[in-house]
């Protein structure tokens, strides 16, 4: 009985502990919206976290676009070959990655190199006194750090997508015409045929939606940290996960919502 | 002049601050002694509102600081300068861009005049020159003196000094010490300095307070507070006469 009690326990902690974070995080993204409001507005530090989060990230995404269209490209020729539906490949190909694996891919691989930086660029400035430093120079903390953060994530994660859909869809064509011999012109007319603007749209809104929570995520944990340097790593890791099984989830509901 | 009555602040079932009653003169360096974990800290992170306290006033100058809007506190925020325990520089920026944060945060000044500011700043604490150095690159004490620059950009009216000779050896602890005296002096501004050291205390400040179990329990002039019979300030002067007798 006791032990039941002990567990019962745990996992109400447990259970209180994870509202109590998603309502502090919900707080911060209010504050965030509040202060990315208010004037003075503060292109110079926005153009600065662009570049992080964005140019710093394309390297990355082409990479991971192509080779994900070009794997596309190879299963999807596999499994239509058996019914004769090859040119339907380019279909294939451009669907998943405008729907799916461009918004989801490219936010990933932003979390990972972006999200968890800012976790741990933030969280080493409050264990070391930097963000109390801030406050006492009558600089806001979340106008200066945050803001500017979280709306370069929205802006620039979109536009990463975009260039992952089209290399994916580069990468999908190269290895179905040029690898496997697929008619060039069946390929690419079943793929404006079949492939709607609303596809492309829709996956950049998701790319925005994943952009603020990773962003948001990544702030708040290295917002909120403590505990020296081991509270900084754990902050870090805890950003990456948490928000990859966000964007997940949130993934799901969009396209539940969108399609 | 800084004015705290009542002051009380607990963290989770932690009661740090039990009814804090300070008044801290202008013009003046008041030092603000106790143990470590006393709550020291705390209570000058009230001071400059990075803290709200549970229960208790803080008056700057006649203004109740506890209950201003983020806004207002950052009005009064701008009288104030800070050097933090381990200078809090921020490490993304150079020695000069760390001084020049305020300057280009809250003035309108051109770039030149902020440079020559910094230069005059960079020179007062004894670091003339050293502009182009990032904060990995300096010691302890030479972080503080920058981060003394950075709290004096603005020429605030308040300078408050989170244990200034923590970790340092002794003496660049007396080299800060003077040049806190010494900027005290020329300035004539309100500074007000924690530490846990009574020699620091001693040297530095025209007023003492004891913080001594989340209340002040003696405050007076040097004078006064070495003749306090009270136990805990007699068991800090026995410290310093042993470390005295082993100098």
């Amino acid at each position: 009985m006791v032990k039941l009690w002990k567990i019962i326990n745990l996992v109400g902690e447990e259970v209180v502990g994870y509202v109590k974070e998603m309502g502090s995080m919900l707080l911060l993204l209010l504050d965030t919206i509040r202060w990315s409001i208010y004037p003075p507005f503060r292109l110079d530090l926005l153009f600065q976290q662009m570049e992080g989060v964005g140019v710093k990230s394309i390297l990355v995404v082409v990479l991971t676009g192509a080779f994900a269209g070009m794997v596309l490209a190879l299963q999807s020729f596999h499994a239509t070959r058996q019914f004769g539906a090859e040119t339907f490949v380019g279909v294939t190909v451009a669907l998943s990655m405008t729907r799916e694996l461009g918004p989801v891919l490219t936010s990933f691989m932003v979390t990972g190199r972006a999200g968890s930086a800012m976790a741990a660029e933030i969280g080493t400035m409050r264990v070391t006194e930097q963000i109390d430093a801030l406050s006492a120079m009558a600089v806001n903390p979340i106008k200066y750090l945050i803001v500017p953060r979280v709306l370069a994530s929205i802006v620039v994660v979109p536009i990463l997508t975009i260039i992952a859909d089209f290399v994916g869809i580069v990468g999908g064509y190269f290895v179905g015409v040029t690898l496997l011999g697929i008619n060039a012109g069946a390929f690419v007319a079943n793929m404006e045929k079949y492939v709607g603007l609303n596809d492309i749209y829709h996956g950049l809104i998701k790319a925005a939606v994943f952009g603020l929570i990773l962003s948001v995520i990544g702030c708040y944990k290295g917002y909120s940290t403590t505990g020296g340097a081991e509270g900084v790593g754990k902050a870090t890791t805890q950003s990456v996960v948490l928000a990859t099984i966000t964007i997940l989830m949130a993934n799901y509901l969009l396209t539940a919502a969108m399609f | 002049m800084i004015e705290i009555k009542s002051l009380h602040k607990s963290f989770g079932a932690l009661k740090v601050l039990k009814g804090v009653d300070l008044q801290i003169p202008k013009g003046k360096t008041t030092a603000i002694l106790g143990r470590s974990g006393t709550g020291k800290s705390v209570l000058l992170k009230h001071i400059i509102g990075l803290i709200s306290p549970d229960r208790g006033k803080v008056w700057i100058d006649g203004v109740d600081i506890t209950r201003l809007g983020d806004k207002d506190l950052n009005e009064i925020r701008k009288k104030f300068g800070m050097l933090f325990q381990e200078a809090a520089l921020f490490d993304s920026m150079n020695v000069g861009e760390n001084v020049a944060f305020p300057l280009r945060e809250h003035t309108r000044l051109r770039e030149e005049n902020i440079s020559s500011i910094v230069a005059h700043k960079l020179e007062q604490v004894g670091l003339p020159g050293q502009e182009g150095k990032m904060p990995a690159e300096l010691s302890g004490g030479m972080k503080r003196r920058v981060g003394l620059a950075r709290a004096l950009a603005l020429d605030p009216e308040i300078v408050l000094f989170d244990e200034p000779t923590t970790g340092l050896d002794p003496p660049m602890a007396e080299a800060i010490e003077n040049l806190i005296i010494e900027t005290q002096r020329r300035l004539g501004e309100t500074f007000v300095v924690i530490t846990h050291n009574i020699t620091t205390a001693f040297h530095i400040a025209h007023k003492i307070a004891m913080l001594h179990e989340g209340r002040i329990v003696v405050e007076g002039s040097p004078r006064a507070f070495r003749r306090s019979s009270h136990p805990e300030v007699r068991a800090f002067m026995a410290r310093e006469a042993e470390k005295e007798v082993q100098g």
